[in-house]
């Protein structure tokens, strides 16, 4: 009857590759595709001017409340780019990077934050699910998609989203058991942008690491700097490897910031100090990977330059195609009855006239 | 007196509530450091400190679950749920165990337990922060379903949810946290759960509403009374379980007409149950059929839409009118 140190199966890593100057270590650095590299600083600007524009739209009252991706773009797009087309994407409610790389219009996006319904409709082919609000909640989802692609033998993975928060909620750690009872080939992003609104990571576990929490679920875990893509992406096509082999799920740590608000409604001068924001800020993981482009000659001033620009007009057509929805879309409150069931029941219809009637009576 | 906003009024209530007593605690994410997401508990970690205001991980059933132990143990446990649309995490521990414990422990134990939450629509807010799911909660054995429908009131009755020797459900209108003020005295002051007011006299109909529909019914009587001469009997309920029907029942007595205002859904809404007791208690005084302005059978579209969704002041009007033309 001994008692004695039980030895783990597992440990947990820790992965960083750029610095913050840009310099790869040379034995560690991913050997991706000239293409695929400027096409993920592509997406990682694209996310980033298009939720500044955001904000000022918020701010004149033009879009509603939302939760801005700016400095986590490394962390999403270095995961979502080891996807293919037949992978599912399962978010949380800030990865409009991550989305806007797997094909939603940035459009839809504004006709999101602006309130309409409408903005939800995810394009046909694109399979991810929608957005979700209520914390860890689409986490089981994820589980359940790798199930039935590893059902179909298709060799193709489900990949979730969620932030350090999330890690408290139940439906998160039910999910990691089952994606670990049912060997599914899901891929845990945990973003952790250090806080939960206002609380910040050292309270929301005691653990030292969250993807530690991986060990009591018998898979493996792995924590890397979110702000570095090469390290980002180097985990996550070892995951992706993983799952598409047969051997099951992931959890990925990427420790990152969240280098605005939580979302428009917040006001992070509460709980965080100026101090804390400029020290991230030199860690800025679109300045860091741009760093390492130019010195592989793959970037340029000139190429930067242009970049803007034809970014700037993407998202300035974007909102006049919005806005454009929007003014035929607010003829038709009527929608909210439409979707709810696969066949709408004769009370709903009975509503939704009554609703329909009464505009004419206004109008008329 | 000071004017306060609904925001303030429960914040006086809670300040107070902790300074006369020890075991009541505050807990839920982001009450302590920020305050709350809408600033309800702003001040209160810096004056009481960590321990009886606090910032937990984010888990809302182990919220209120961690909370009915307190509560079993003698605490006064004060939850916040950030918005009513993420209680439902914490739905399973309220129903299997906070509502049961004194029935199933035949009164050994008891769950003097409050859990505030932000509920209804007309913020411009995202999916999940517009619902009005009140019934879930009245429909419940064991809780108690408070709405207050302005700052004064709901300092009161949060007050008395608080001393209150089970668990209450609390539900606070976003739409109304800060759009009017009112005097509330800093003297203590209490409401009884339980009982329902007169916001408006009125001899020619009845209409009852309750929460942040009051500011809109009270609109539409002043229509009423300004265009067609009617005077509107409004009656706010306060709490919806339990339901104080009798004076409703009274009121319909002499106006004969009644309209029940809720931006719930329709159906198995509030309206339901209180025309079923309405039915009970005055059936042979009705001179037309009751009738309903509510929410939509549908999920609360998303904010540029709100509005059709949420019975407006021109909806209650037509209501009112179909049940004086009957």
């Amino acid at each position: 009857m001994p008692r004695k140190e039980i030895g783990l199966e597992s440990t947990i890593d820790y992965l960083s590759i750029l610095d913050t100057k840009g310099k790869p270590d040379k034995d560690l650095e991913p050997r991706i595709g000239k293409e695929l590299l400027l096409d993920m600083h592509r997406a990682m600007v694209r996310a980033r001017r298009f939720d500044e524009h955001q904000l000022r739209w918020q701010r004149q009252g033009r879009l509603g409340t939302f939760a801005p991706v700016i400095g986590q773009e490394a962390s999403q797009i270095g995961t979502v780019a080891v996807l293919d087309d037949q992978d599912w994407m399962v978010p949380a409610y800030r990865q409009s990077a991550a989305a806007l790389w797997r094909g939603t219009p940035l459009a839809g996006l504004l006709l999101y934050n602006a309130g309409y319904n409408e903005g939800g409709e995810i394009p046909e082919g694109q399979n991810d699910l929608p957005i979700a609000i209520p914390v860890a909640s689409q986490i089981p989802h994820a589980v359940g998609i790798g199930y039935a692609l590893k059902q179909e033998g298709s060799g193709h993975l489900a990949m979730t989203y969620f932030g350090d928060g999330a890690t408290s909620e139940g439906d998160f750690h039910e999910a990691m058991n089952f994606a670990g009872v049912f060997n599914t080939p899901t891929i845990f992003v945990c973003e952790n942008n250090q806080y939960a609104i206002s609380v910040p990571r050292e309270k929301q576990t005691r653990a030292g690491t969250l993807a530690q929490k991986a060990i009591a679920y018998g898979i493996p875990g792995i924590q890397v700097d979110g702000n570095d893509i090469l390290a980002v992406y180097s985990a996550a096509s070892e995951a992706a490897e993983r799952a598409r082999k047969g051997d099951g799920p992931t959890l990925i740590e990427c420790v990152t910031y969240r280098m605005a608000v939580h979302t428009t409604a917040d006001d992070p001068g509460k709980y965080r100090t100026q101090k804390e924001e400029e020290q991230w800020q030199k860690k800025d993981p679109i300045e860091r990977f741009r760093k390492y482009l130019t010195a592989r000659k793959l970037l340029n001033k000139k190429k930067i330059e242009s970049l803007e620009e034809e970014l700037e007009k993407e998202v300035k057509s974007a909102w006049d195609e919005a806005e454009q929805r929007m003014a035929e879309l607010d003829r038709h409150p009527e929608v909210m009855f439409d979707h709810l069931y696969g066949e709408m029941p004769a009370y709903l219809g009975t509503q939704r006239k009554a609703m329909t009637d009464e505009d004419d009576d206004a109008n008329g | 007196m000071a004017e306060l906003t609904m925001v303030e009024a429960i914040n006086l209530a809670l300040r107070q509530e902790m300074e006369k007593d020890e075991s009541v605690h505050v807990m839920g994410c982001d009450v302590g450091v920020n305050g709350g997401v809408f600033r309800v508990t702003d001040g209160l970690c810096d004056r009481f400190g960590e321990d009886r205001v606090m910032d937990t991980p984010l888990a809302e059933s182990a919220i209120v679950g961690m909370a009915t132990g307190m509560a079993v143990k003698g605490l006064k446990p004060v939850c916040e749920m950030q918005f009513s649309g993420f209680s439902y995490f914490a739905f399973h521990q309220l129903e299997s165990q906070a509502a049961r414990m004194r029935w199933r422990t035949r009164g050994r134990y008891q769950v003097p337990m409050v859990v505030r939450m932000p509920y209804g629509g007309g913020v411009r807010a995202l999916e999940h922060h517009s619902e009005s799911r009140e019934v879930y909660y009245a429909h419940t054995p064991g809780l108690k379903m408070v709405i207050p429908s302005g700052p004064r009131n709901a300092r009161a009755l949060l007050v008395s949810a608080i001393r209150d020797p089970d668990p209450v459900v609390f539900f606070e209108g976003k739409l109304i946290y800060r759009s009017f003020r009112e005097e509330v005295p800093e003297k203590e002051e209490t409401l009884p759960i339980g009982e329902s007011r007169i916001a408006r006299d009125g001899d020619d109909l009845t209409v009852v509403t309750y929460g942040a529909m009051t500011q809109r019914v009270l609109e539409a009587a002043d229509v009423l009374s300004g265009e067609d001469g009617v005077e509107v009997e409004v009656i706010d309920l306060l709490t919806l379980s339990p339901l104080d029907d009798a004076p409703v029942a009274e009121s319909v007595r002499k106006t004969g007409r009644l309209v029940i205002v809720h931006e719930a859904h329709r159906s198995f809404g509030p309206g339901a149950e209180l025309i079923a007791r309405i039915n009970e208690k005055a059936f042979y005084y009705l001179e037309a059929p009751v009738q309903r302005v509510t929410g939509y059978d549908t999920i609360v579209p998303y904010f540029a839409r709100e509005q059709a969704y949420l019975p407006s002041v021109e909806r209650i009007v037509a209501g009112a009118r179909t049940a004086l033309e009957f």
